[in-house]
């Protein structure tokens, strides 16, 4: 009060207080168009997961407990699925980076017109269902499937070797699912960094092997690294494909979380577990995000 | 000079140097591609067995797909849902897109944030959270809880999809309507949503998409005569296979393929 | 057309603030019915806020403004009534030309007919007969910038507003732009506010010009006063070239640079320090016999640079305190100045009718 009357030397400045007014109605105008989305994602998302945060804590007698997280600590099985997720994402985002790499470089650097058609190849299996892309892995890699027929035909292996059901298979159809989420976001940081870069790199007498490690892979690595994480990031969740193509034998957290539900039908323990993924998830983006900066949106499905 | 010697870059770089580049990427994309059109074949195949290239063709699973009572009541709730998703959240989204871009409020970063987590959230986490707590509302297994769960999963993305196209829009344009007569809403529908029209349709498109081809919790919250075809098709993936699924499959490759390159046409035209 | 459509607009004490720095600092601006007024000040001075509050488009904290005898602070941009040329355009890529100067006709139910007919009398007034069908994408830049002063004053507005309009296009073309802005304004009659950061343009097209300066106004008077009896440093540094010497007060009351008396007393007794503005083009170079009389003041130093840039050339002269001049002198009939070289010692003069002085602010 004191303070307004000092300023401006009389009580209320020339329409202040009706300005406010407005500019607060405006606001709340505005941000309230948000409040439909809001209210659906509170409801689907942010409540029942706070729910089971909440039920995380909860033991079998009903009181406040951490026995579902002691179990996690002192069970093996429990480490083992961890480990099992963790190799799972790791090898994923490795074989990721290894061949969608050379695969944007090539995306980036096709005269315009080319882009979009070969464009499609990224995006065609993006667009398609999950389910039925591991549908279609399960039939390749079978015993009698196409590629056992194929690597025979021409002499690789003498009998059926076991491609699906296993890790090898958990991988094939994973890396396959995420290979476009890491080359979409590695495409566009290519697509930004300026040829008048190489030019420069060349004229100074860089030779192209060197101009490339020195100047162009430098500047990629940013648009690499958002790719790299997303996969990561979506890995340590997955539940369809290693389900599918693991056939059991691949059990990370995702299919834990739902045998546990299935057969147990014990909400502490599995609700336990999927807090354990969310927090590994968060901490993984925001270890990233304190390292690097990223312009592009996380896109995500799966 | 052919091609072959050509220079690929304006460094020195030619096409014969950029050999291997190109026989590997087009290795790598004919692995994206090849498992998706691979079901194509394979569901014209008689065999009960997965054979390839099959040794006779008949449309016989189509025959089975069509004539299962399952399959078809399963295709239309999974349609009916991917519609009513596209209807309620490509508006949600753009809404919220629209006014959390325009305005320069404080909170506007943080309710952004807010509103794309289900992209960040494990969508397993996302899944049993919706199943139990839709349970103690009595949303399980009806399209109410399932569209309710789709539209918290596609509004993110209709949100990125629609800030991008707001991001290369200029803004003055509304305030110059406004400035010339327009309310703020007939400003947005006469100047603004005209030209993000594009993004808006791309938007649709996706959040169909999103909500048809969604598996983790449809599995969870859908079921009985609300289940979607991707929970049946699911369990019919992991406990036999059922060559069924490569009709089926073959039907949501070529929906998500007409869809992809509609979404390609509006982008080449609008350029 | 007639005046009666123009308004005047009235600013009181218009006060904006971005976190603890003020964007405007209780304003005070009349602005006369019909005139063309511009706002010049540097970037972030806010010149574009003060505009964009006129239109409605940021809400000052504190003030009024009143267009005419109505409180217009509180009312929302569609019900101004206000053309508005942005910088950028910003036309309607999705409208031919002729829909987008119909826009603010259709948006007040005006028939068809008379829409045609109006929207057609304003592409005539921006010299765009006849391309009403064309598409926005189809025209020039120069065309574009019509476009959108057209549909800026189609529905006739009582005030105008534009933000840096002319600044995308190039010199030549701005130039032009800015004599048929000017013959347009007269036409039409209408309570004109531009603004810009151009110094020259705001001399050439305005009525008056309110220069202004971290959310203040720094003066606001014509283009001739402002260039000639600039209030502070503020204006004389940012409009026209010039240099500053810093006076001195002697015993007896009077103003001196050096050895030179420049004033035999202050323009004002109550302030003690004062600056001498001189214009490079106000300075003559004497012939070294002249006896420069009391007709002029006198400085006198060495030519260190002579430079030649077709219609005009100048000199730097280093005076003997160690300040820097600069002369600059017309080459169409030639001069004394023109035979000036480096090395030269000269004296030049400075009018005394002539001479600005001002106050000085050493917080500035």
């Amino acid at each position: 009060m004191t303070q307004t009357a000092s300023t401006t030397g009389q009580a209320q400045a020339l329409n202040e207080v009706a300005l406010a007014g407005q500019e607060r109605r405006e606001q709340w105008t505005l941000l309230g168009l948000s409040t439909p989305a809001i209210l659906v994602i509170a409801i689907v998302v942010l409540v029942p997961v706070g729910w089971l945060f909440y039920l995380s804590f909860v033991g079998s007698d009903g009181e406040f407990s951490l026995e579902h997280y002691k179990k996690m600590i002192e069970y093996k099985s429990y480490a083992r699925v961890f480990m099992t997720t963790f190799q799972v994402s790791l090898l994923t985002t490795l074989i990721c980076i290894l061949l969608g790499y050379p695969l944007a470089y090539f995306l980036a650097h096709l005269p315009g017109r080319w882009t979009g058609l070969f464009m499609l190849a990224v995006l065609l299996p993006f667009w398609t269902s999950l389910l039925v892309r591991t549908y279609a892995w399960l039939v390749l890699l079978q015993r009698k499937g196409l590629l056992n027929d194929l690597a025979m035909q021409i002499g690789l292996w003498d009998s059926p070797i076991k491609l699906v059901h296993n890790m090898t298979g958990t991988l094939i159809g994973m890396a396959h699912i995420m290979l476009p989420f890491l080359v979409l976001p590695l495409y566009g940081a290519m697509k930004k960094i300026e040829p008048d870069m190489m030019h420069a790199a060349s004229n100074l007498g860089a030779s192209p092997i060197r101009s490339f490690w020195n100047v162009y892979f430098p500047l990629s690595v940013s648009g690499l690294v958002a790719g790299a994480l997303i996969v990561f990031v979506l890995c340590l969740g997955f539940y369809v494909t290693p389900a599918v193509l693991g056939g059991g034998r691949v059990v990370m957290v995702a299919t834990q979380i739902t045998a546990i539900l299935e057969y147990r039908f014990d909400w502490g323990a599995a609700s336990a577990l999927g807090v354990v993924l969310l927090i590994a998830t968060i901490g993984v983006l925001y270890l990233a995000g304190r390292f690097f900066k990223f312009d592009s949106a996380l896109f995500g499905k799966g | 000079m052919s091609w072959w010697t050509q220079p690929a870059t304006q460094t020195q770089i030619t096409h014969g140097d950029r050999f291997w580049l190109y026989v590997t990427a087009a290795i790598i994309m004919l692995l994206l591609v090849i498992p998706t059109f691979i079901v194509v074949p394979m569901s014209f195949s008689d065999s009960q067995y997965l054979a390839f290239p099959p040794e006779t063709w008949s449309v016989r699973w189509y025959e089975e797909y069509f004539g299962s009572r399952k399959w078809m009541r399963a295709t239309v709730t999974s349609v009916k849902i991917g519609t009513l998703t596209t209807l309620v959240a490509t508006p949600l989204g753009t809404m919220a897109a629209y006014a959390l871009f325009v305005s320069g409020h404080r909170a506007a970063r943080a309710i952004f944030m807010l509103l794309i987590t289900p992209m960040i959230v494990p969508v397993i986490l996302i899944a049993i959270g919706a199943f139990y707590a839709f349970g103690r509302m009595g949303l399980n297994n009806s399209i109410t809880g399932l569209v309710l769960a789709h539209t918290a999963m596609a509004t993110p993305l209709v949100m990125i999809l629609i800030t991008a196209a707001l991001r290369s829009y200029d803004l003055n344009q509304e305030r110059v309507a406004r400035s010339l007569g327009a309310s703020r809403v007939k400003a947005f529908f006469m100047v603004t949503l005209p030209q993000i029209k594009f993004s808006v349709v791309t938007a649709a498109l996706l959040s169909f998409l999103t909500s048809f081809d969604e598996v983790i919790i449809s599995i969870f919250i859908s079921g009985g005569s609300n289940a979607t075809l991707t929970k049946h098709m699911f369990a019919a993936l992991r406990d036999f296979i059922d060559p069924t699924i490569a009709a089926i499959s073959t039907i949501m490759v070529a929906v998500s393929t007409v869809l992809l390159l509609t979404t390609q046409f509006i982008g080449s035209k609008k350029s | 057309m007639d005046n009666t459509t123009a308004l005047p607009i009235s600013i009181r004490s218009l006060t904006k603030k971005y976190g603890d720095l003020f964007a405007l600092k209780a304003v005070d601006l009349e602005i006369r019915s019909g005139e063309f007024l511009t706002l010049l000040g540097p970037s972030g001075s806010g010149k574009t806020t003060l505009l964009m509050a006129i239109a409605g488009f940021n809400h000052p904290d504190s003030g009024s403004i009143r267009f005419g005898d109505a409180e217009m602070v509180l009312t929302p941009p569609h019900k101004r009534d206000v053309g508005m040329v942005f910088q950028s355009y910003a036309l309607f890529p999705h409208m031919s030309v002729a829909e987008n100067v119909g826009f603010p006709l259709k948006l007040r139910g005006m028939a068809v007919t008379e829409r045609k007919a109006r929207v057609e009398e304003a592409l005539d007034t921006v010299q765009l007969s006849g391309l009403g069908k064309r598409g926005i994408d189809q025209l020039s830049g120069g065309q574009r910038q019509r476009v959108a002063l057209a549909r800026a004053f189609v529905f006739r507005p009582r005030i105008l507003l534009m933000d840096e309009p002319l600044s995308a296009l190039d010199k030549k073309l701005r130039e032009q732009m800015q004599i048929e802005l000017k013959h347009i304004h007269r036409q039409l009659g209408v309570t004109t506010v531009y603004v810009t950061h151009d110094q020259r343009e705001a001399l050439t097209m305005s009525d008056r010009i309110a220069v202004i300066n971290h959310g203040e106004l720094a003066q606001v008077d014509t283009p001739e006063a402002i260039y000639n009896k600039p209030a502070n440093e503020f204006v004389a540094d940012f409009i026209g070239e010039s240099t500053m010497l810093q006076l001195t007060q002697d015993s007896a009351g009077r103003l001196t640079f050096g050895d030179s008396v420049v004033a035999s007393e202050a323009p004002d007794p109550s302030h003690k320090d004062w600056s001498l503005v001189i214009r490079p083009e106000r300075l003559r170079v004497l012939a070294k016999d002249a006896s420069a009389g009391d007709r002029h003041v006198i400085f006198s130093g060495t030519v260190t640079d002579a430079v030649f840039q077709g219609e005009t050339a100048f000199a730097l002269v280093k005076l003997t305190g160690g300040s820097t001049l600069v002369v600059r002198f017309g080459t169409g009939a030639v001069s004394e100045g023109s035979r000036l070289e480096a090395g030269q010692s000269v004296s030049v003069g400075l009018i005394r009718d002539d001479l600005i002085l001002i106050p000085s602010d050493s917080a500035q």
